[in-house]
């Protein structure tokens, strides 16, 4: 499959590379339609926040990005490629340059933290050595902060750690772009505003450009260069994070008082 | 109540209980195609089933010797008040071999690991599609299907055949055992009296239905843990369907088996 470099993709006025970019997606489960004709793009560095309430179809849309679930109808464009349209093997391909942190971690329980890391790099045993690939765990660890659990279960991780050693197995194969699905759900404030500050660290270090679904304010606050809020599976507003925490909108005003 | 909405309501649950049958039955058969084509695919996972082997052989071995011997112990005291009312106790130990080899052994020692093994698989795919751990594995270009299914089932078809002889073997020592209570008969005399009356067509028969025992087992485990539902309870229905399924399944096969053995003997 042939690439489409960054910089020979689509640019919007502001002279910002399309990464991703959403035209008219529609998924419906049964009578429920879930989004609504969902257009939206994700500029080369950018991190975009999609803010909503529980059911508002946040999640359903990051797993249409990555092709996890089918879009019923719409474009989804990654790196110029439409994801609907790829085969199997191009899919591949192209989830290589993603990195997806779930909502709960999805830490491989049967597997210690260092497999965890290992697995993602497995099919690259042609490029990188045994060295090269305990290099690059230790490195996605200490970025995180986790080296010294190295050799841990999940079991017996907390769960503020069980997200940092998922974010360190996101990074460990180098992703243009990070989809952070919940990252903060079920942490305490604190750890949740760590987590935050390690998805604007993962954003300076490896250049990557991020979706964040959440509907933690703080963590959007932190992490947001813009933010989309999705209501009843439709976009209902969109701006810079200034424009919501000073909205008269009371829709958005009840998220952010 | 009006009889006639009465009658739509059963008439719509008719409908739907018939249509989710076809569903299955379809989402079975695409599963089963799936599964074919990713055992004949070039990455096939050998680390990964050797892996299986090793947890669902060498780890069942200890409960399979244990169920073999009182298998083999408790059918030679059951038997042997009837045989001697014959004056028949001298043919005890070929019944008790040829009984363990053609019938019990495999039956039972597929039961168990139905339980087992089947559950185990059963509820580890279905909490990992729970926990999105499967979600996970397909984004890192992993195919969960190649990597969690295929290696499992390979797995339960190569390892039950060697345990149900495991168990064979162990339950003419259970067997041997229990002739001693009240007899008093040597290990050996004992051993070749047993396999003096099971012949080759015993055997084989009963060998080729534990392949398709194992491959029941892996198959419904899998199945069922792939397709959980959403939320923690569907990982104890993935469990205990797995293992209801899958025990009735080998019961099916056997007496399938039996029959079409019984056409060539």
């Amino acid at each position: 499959m042939e690439e489409v470099p960054i910089n020979h993709m689509k640019t919007k006025p502001h002279n910002r590379k399309v990464v991703i970019e959403i035209k008219l997606l529609k998924k419906s489960f049964g009578d429920q339609e879930v989004l609504k004709e969902i257009s939206l793009d994700l500029y080369d560095g950018e991190n975009l926040v999609i803010l909503g309430k529980s059911g508002s179809g946040k999640s359903v849309l990051i797993k249409c990005i990555v092709g996890l679930l089918n879009a019923d109808s719409g474009i989804i464009r990654i790196l110029g490629h439409n994801i609907p349209d790829l085969q199997s093997k191009e899919l591949s391909m192209i989830r290589e340059k993603i990195g997806f942190l779930f909502q709960s971690g999805a830490l491989y329980d049967s597997m210690t933290v260092r497999e965890n890391l290992e697995f993602p790099l497995r099919k690259k045993k042609d490029i990188f050595t045994k060295e090269q690939v305990d290099k690059k765990v230790l490195e996605a660890l200490n970025h995180v902060g986790l080296t010294d659990e190295l050799d841990k279960m999940p079991a017996q991780l907390s769960g503020g750690m069980r997200k940092r050693v998922s974010l360190a197995r996101t990074i460990v194969t180098n992703p243009l772009i990070m989809l952070y699905d919940e990252p903060t759900t079920g942490l305490d404030p604190v750890t949740s505003e760590e987590i935050s500050m390690l998805i604007n660290d993962v954003q300076k270090k490896y250049k990557t450009s991020s979706i964040i679904i959440t509907h933690d304010i703080k963590c959007a606050l932190l992490t947001a260069d813009r933010i989309i809020m999705l209501k009843d599976g439709e976009i209902y507003k969109e701006g810079v994070p200034e424009n919501f925490e000073n909205s008269s909108d009371a829709y958005a005003k009840s998220f952010f008082k | 109540m009006n009889p006639n909405t009465d009658y739509m309501e059963i008439m719509n649950s008719v409908r739907s209980k018939t249509f989710t049958f076809f569903e299955e039955i379809a989402d079975i058969f695409t599963f089963i195609q799936v599964i074919i084509k990713e055992t004949f695919s070039r990455d096939f996972e050998f680390k990964e089933f050797f892996y299986q082997c090793f947890q669902i052989g060498y780890k069942t071995l200890p409960l399979i010797a244990i169920t073999g011997t009182i298998m083999g112990l408790v059918l030679t005291i059951q038997s042997r008040p009837v045989l001697a009312d014959f004056g028949a106790v001298s043919m005890l130990p070929g019944m008790i071999a040829v009984s363990l080899i053609r019938e019990m052994g495999p039956v039972i020692t597929a039961l168990i690991c139905a339980g087992k093994i089947g559950s185990g698989i059963g509820a580890e795919l279905s909490s990992m599609k729970v926990t999105e751990q499967i979600d996970a594995m397909e984004l890192s270009s992993t195919n969960p299907i190649r990597y969690l299914v295929v290696t499992r089932i390979l797995a339960t078809t190569f390892m039950l055949p060697v345990l149900v002889l495991y168990a064979d073997l162990l339950g003419i020592l259970g067997s041997w055992a229990g002739a001693n209570i009240k007899g008093d008969v040597t290990f050996i005399l004992f051993f070749s009296q047993a396999f003096s009356h099971v012949g080759f067509i015993d055997f084989i028969p009963a060998f080729i239905k534990t392949f398709l025992f194992g491959a029941v087992i892996g198959f419904v485990g899998s199945y069922k843990g792939y397709h959980a539902g959403k939320g923690t309870a569907s990982v104890g229905e993935a469990a205990h369907s797995s293992v209801v399924q899958a025990s009735l399944l080998i019961i099916i096969v056997d007496m399938i088996a039996v029959q079409i053995t019984d056409m060539f003997i």
